[in-house]
C-alpha cells in the first residue's frame, strides 16, 4: 500500500490505519465524532497528502485549461485565487472534480481526487499537447489541511494572512489556500514533504488535533460537498450532480470538452438534492428512495454529529415535492428532501 | 490492543455473555467489536419477553460508519433491556463490558454457555 511521509505520524498517535483507495490513511484517531466536533468548534489538521498536485508550465495554459474544464479560469485571472470544477469527458460525464490554481502570470496548479491520479495525469498530459503546455505530476507533494472557526487564528503566528475565501498566498516554500472540505473557515498548504512536517509537528505542537478520514466525510457531507465516485461518477453529468453553477456558458464561444453534450442535458431529468430523517437508524448510500410520481438513490448517508440526525444526498427524479420515503431494514421511513447545504438551511 | 476479560465467554461474531447469581445471562459486544464500529450512534434493543434462541439475530448496533447485527449466545427469554443505551448508545464505547450491556436473558439451557469461545480462543479469533 502506499503511504504519505505522515504515516509513521499516525501510525504512533493511535490512527486507525484503512486502505483508502490504495494508500494506508488514517480513518480516525479514536473517536470520529470527537474530531468532527473539533473542527466545527475549535481546529483541526488532516494530510490529505495522497491528493494529486499537478503544475503546469508554457504560455498557453489559460487557454489549455478553457479547454479542459467547464468552469471558466478567466473568472480568477486577475489575481491568485483558486476555482472549483468538474472535469469532463466528451459525453459529460465527470471523471472527477478539481480545483485549479491561478499562481499568477497565468501559471496553473491542479489538485484533484487521489483515486483518480493516474487517469488525470494521463488525461491532463494528453490533451495538453494540443496547447505546448507541460504537465509536472508532482508525486511527492504534502497538502496539509488546517480546517475550523481558530485555524486562522493558529496558522497566523505562522503566516499572518487575510485571505478572502478561495484566494491564494505563495512564498518559495509554501502555496497556502483559503480552500477545505468541511464548511469551516480553513486553509489547504501546499509545500514538499520537509516544510509539511516542519508545518504539521509545530501544530501538532500547538495542540491542534489531527483529524482523520471517516470526520472528513461528515464534515463535507453537512457542507454539501459531494464527494466524487460517490455523489457523481462517469455515469452523471454536473447537472444532475447539483453543479450547474460550475458550467460556465458566459463566453459562448468557448469550446471545451463535454461542452456539446453537456448543451443537450439542459432539460435534466435527475437532480441531486439533500435529505434528513427524524428516525432511528442511519439510511445509507445505495438505499432506493421512493415518491408518488418518481424515485432515486442515496449517494451519501451518514448520521450527522453536528444535528444529530441522518443526514444524506440523493439523486432523484426532478418532479420530488418535499418528502420521501424509504426502507431501513423493512421498515418504512419518511424522508425531508432539502438543499445540500445542512449547515445553512437545517437548524 | 482490545480488552478482553477473562471471565467472559464469547461468539465468534463478538458478543459476550455473562452468568450472574441469579443465575440471568447478561450480554453485551466487545471492545474489540466497538473499536471496529467506532462511534456508536443508535441500538435496536429486542423487548423484554421475547423468546430467542442461540445464535439468532437479536438486536442491531449502529455506528456513524455501519449497521451490525448483534446475535444472542444463548437460547433463552429476554428479561431485561439497557435503556439507557437508547438516549446514550456512546457508553458501548466507552464501557463495553459494564454499562454498555445490551441484555439479560433467562438462558433456556445453561450447557449451552460451552458452545461459546473462552477469553483466549475469542483473542485467536478475533485476531484472523
Amino acid at each position: 500500500m502506499k503511504k504519505t511521509y505522515l504515516n509513521e505520524f499516525h501510525a504512533q498517535n493511535n490512527g486507525n490505519l484503512v486502505d483508502f483507495s490504495g494508500w494506508e490513511m488514517p480513518i480516525n484517531y479514536g473517536s470520529q465524532i470527537n474530531e468532527h466536533n473539533e473542527v466545527r468548534t475549535n481546529v483541526g489538521i488532516f494530510d490529505v497528502s495522497h491528493m494529486a498536485v499537478f503544475d503546469f508550465y508554457g504560455d498557453n495554459q489559460v487557454e489549455f485549461l478553457r479547454q479542459l474544464i467547464p468552469n471558466d479560469v478567466n473568472k480568477i485571472l486577475d489575481s491568485k485565487r483558486a476555482l472549483y470544477s468538474p472535469l469532463l469527458n466528451e459525453n459529460g460525464g465527470i471523471l472527477d472534480d478539481l480545483i485549479v490554481y491561478h499562481l499568477g502570470d497565468k501559471n496553473f496548479r491542479i489538485i484533484s481526487n487521489c483515486a483518480t491520479r493516474e487517469q488525470n495525469n494521463a488525461w491532463f498530459k494528453e490533451k495538453s499537447k494540443a496547447f505546448n503546455v507541460e504537465v509536472k505530476f508532482q508525486e511527492d507533494a504534502s497538502i496539509i489541511a488546517i480546517q475550523g472557526p481558530n485555524s486562522q487564528k493558529v496558522l497566523s503566528t505562522i503566516y499572518d494572512l487575510n485571505l478572502k475565501n478561495f484566494h491564494i498566498y505563495q512564498d518559495d516554500e509554501v502555496m497556502i489556500a483559503r480552500t477545505g472540505y468541511t464548511g469551516e473557515l480553513g486553509f489547504e498548504i501546499i509545500s514538499d514533504q520537509s516544510k509539511g512536517l516542519e508545518l504539521w509537528n509545530y501544530l501538532i505542537k500547538e495542540g491542534v488535533k489531527p483529524i482523520g478520514l471517516a470526520a472528513r466525510d461528515t464534515l463535507r457531507l453537512e457542507a454539501g460537498l459531494n464527494l466524487y465516485g460517490s455523489d457523481m461518477t462517469v455515469e452523471n453529468h454536473p447537472y444532475e450532480s447539483n453543479l450547474r453553477w460550475t458550467v460556465d456558458h458566459n463566453d459562448l464561444k468557448r469550446s471545451y470538452i463535454g461542452k456539446s453534450a453537456i448543451l443537450d442535458k439542459d432539460d435534466a431529468k435527475k437532480e441531486l438534492i439533500g435529505f434528513y430523517t427524524e428516525e432511528r437508524g442511519v439510511l445509507r448510500a445505495g438505499t432506493r428512495v421512493y415518491f408518488d410520481g418518481g424515485d432515486g438513490l442515496i449517494t451519501s448517508g451518514t448520521w450527522s454529529p453536528t444535528f444529530k440526525k441522518n443526514i444524506g444526498f440523493c439523486r432523484v427524479d426532478t418532479n420530488h415535492h418535499n418528502s420521501g420515503r424509504a426502507l431501513l431494514r423493512d421498515k418504512e421511513i419518511n424522508l425531508h428532501f432539502c438543499k445540500t447545504n445542512f449547515l445553512k438551511h437545517l437548524k | 490492543m482490545a480488552d478482553i476479560p477473562s471471565n467472559l465467554k464469547f461468539l465468534e461474531s463478538h458478543e459476550w455473555a455473562r452468568v450472574e447469581e441469579d443465575g440471568t445471562v447478561t450480554v453485551g459486544i466487545s471492545d474489540h467489536a466497538q473499536e471496529l464500529l467506532g462511534d456508536i450512534v443508535f441500538v435496536e434493543l429486542p423487548e423484554v419477553g421475547k423468546e430467542i434462541s442461540q445464535s439468532a439475530d437479536i438486536a442491531i448496533v449502529e455506528s456513524v460508519k455501519a449497521a451490525s447485527d448483534v446475535y444472542s449466545p444463548l437460547s433463552g427469554e429476554v428479561t431485561e433491556i439497557n435503556e439507557a443505551l437508547n438516549d446514550n448508545p456512546e457508553i458501548i464505547n466507552t464501557s463495553p463490558y459494564d454499562d454498555g450491556w445490551f441484555f439479560k436473558i433467562k438462558p433456556q439451557d445453561i450447557s449451552e454457555m460451552e458452545k461459546l469461545l473462552d477469553a483466549g480462543a475469542y483473542e485467536s479469533s478475533s485476531e484472523s
